[in-house]
C-alpha cells in the first residue's frame, strides 16, 4: 500500500467521524426537544461529550489528511476549485457546528443548576433552552455544509 | 473512470454508511451510558432501529447498484480484496444488526416490567462489534489494499 492510500484511508475515516458525530448530535437534538426535567437532560451529557470528542477528531483529521493528500497526490492541487470549495465548506461546517454545540450547552447548564438546587420537576426555561431555535438553525446549516462537502468530494467539479 | 451519472449511487452508499456509523455510535453510547435508565435505553435502541438500520439499507442499495455497473467496466473488481472486505463486513454486519435489533427489541418490551437492561446490554455489545467492523470496511474502501 502506498503512502497516499494510507492518507486517503485516514481522510475517509476522519470524514466518517465528522459526519457520524453530526448524526449523533441530530439524534440528541430530537431527543432533548421533549425534555423539561433536569435528570434526563443531564443523562444525555456523556453521549454529547463523546460526540464532541468524535467531531473534534473527525474535523481536524478531515482537513489535515485532506490537505496533505491534495499536496501529495499529483492529480490534485490545493488550489483546485473543488478543493478550495471543500475547505470553505469545512470551515463553515466546523465553525457553525461548534456554535450549535454552545447553544445546546445552555440547556445542560440550566439542568445542572436545577439539580444542584434540588429541583427535579418540569421547568419551562429548561424546555425552552432544550428547544433552542438558534441551535437548531446552526446545526442544520452545519449539516448542509457537510453534505455539500460530500457532494463536492464525489463529483469533484472542475477536476 | 466512473461516469459522473453514477456518482449519485456512490453518494447514497457513502451517506448511508455515514448515517449507519452515526446511528451505531449513538446507540452504543446511549446504551452504555444508560445505567438502567429506561429513557436512555430506549434512545439507544431507537438509534439503532430508526437511524442505523435505514443507513445500512441505503449503504447496501448504493453499493450493490454501483458495483453491478462498475464490474461491467472493470471485471477485475470482482476479485479485489477491498471489495471482498466490503462484502464480508456488509453481510456479517447485516446479520449482527438484525440480531442486535431483535435482542434489543426484547429488552425494550421487558423495560415495561422493570427488566430488559441485560438484553439491551447485549444489543450494545453487538452494535460495538458492527461499528468496529464498519470502520475496518471504511479503511478498506479508502486504502484499497491488494
Amino acid at each position: 500500500m502506498s503512502f497516499d492510500q494510507w492518507l486517503l484511508a485516514f481522510h475517509l475515516l476522519s470524514a466518517f467521524a465528522f459526519v457520524g458525530a453530526a448524526v449523533l448530535f441530530t439524534i440528541l437534538i430530537v431527543a432533548v426537544r421533549k425534555m423539561d426535567t433536569p435528570g434526563p437532560t443531564v443523562a444525555l451529557a456523556p453521549v454529547g461529550l463523546l460526540g464532541n470528542v468524535v467531531v473534534g477528531i473527525g474535523s481536524l483529521g478531515t482537513i489535515v489528511f485532506g490537505v496533505w493528500l491534495a499536496i501529495s497526490e499529483d492529480r490534485w492541487q490545493v488550489w483546485d476549485g473543488w478543493v478550495i470549495a471543500a475547505i470553505v465548506l469545512w470551515a463553515i461546517g466546523s465553525g457553525i457546528g461548534a456554535r450549535a454545540g454552545k447553544e445546546y450547552e445552555h440547556g445542560l447548564h440550566r439542568a445542572r443548576e436545577l439539580q444542584a438546587s434540588g429541583q427535579t420537576g418540569p421547568d419551562e426555561e429548561l424546555l425552552a433552552l432544550n428547544r433552542t431555535s438558534r441551535g437548531l438553525l446552526f446545526h442544520t446549516i452545519s449539516s448542509i455544509a457537510m453534505i455539500l462537502i460530500l457532494i463536492d468530494m464525489i463529483w469533484k467539479p472542475g477536476a | 473512470m466512473r461516469p459522473d451519472t453514477w456518482n449519485y449511487l456512490l453518494l447514497l452508499h457513502v451517506l448511508g454508511a455515514m448515517v449507519l456509523v452515526g446511528g451505531l455510535v449513538t446507540g452504543a453510547a446511549a446504551l452504555a451510558a444508560a445505567r438502567g435508565d429506561a429513557r436512555m435505553l430506549r434512545l439507544g435502541y431507537w438509534s439503532l432501529l430508526a437511524v442505523a438500520l435505514p443507513g445500512y439499507i441505503a449503504m447496501r442499495i448504493g453499493a450493490e447498484a454501483l458495483f453491478s455497473k462498475e464490474k461491467d467496466l472493470a471485471p477485475q473488481l470482482e476479485d479485489a480484496t477491498w471489495v471482498g472486505i466490503g462484502y464480508i463486513v456488509a453481510d456479517g454486519g447485516a446479520l449482527l444488526l438484525l440480531v442486535s435489533l431483535i435482542v434489543g427489541g426484547v429488552g425494550v418490551r421487558k423495560l415495561r416490567g422493570g427488566g430488559g437492561a441485560g438484553w439491551l446490554k447485549a444489543a450494545m455489545v453487538l452494535s460495538m462489534v458492527i461499528l468496529v467492523a464498519a470502520l475496518v470496511a471504511v479503511w478498506a474502501m479508502g486504502a484499497k489494499p491488494t
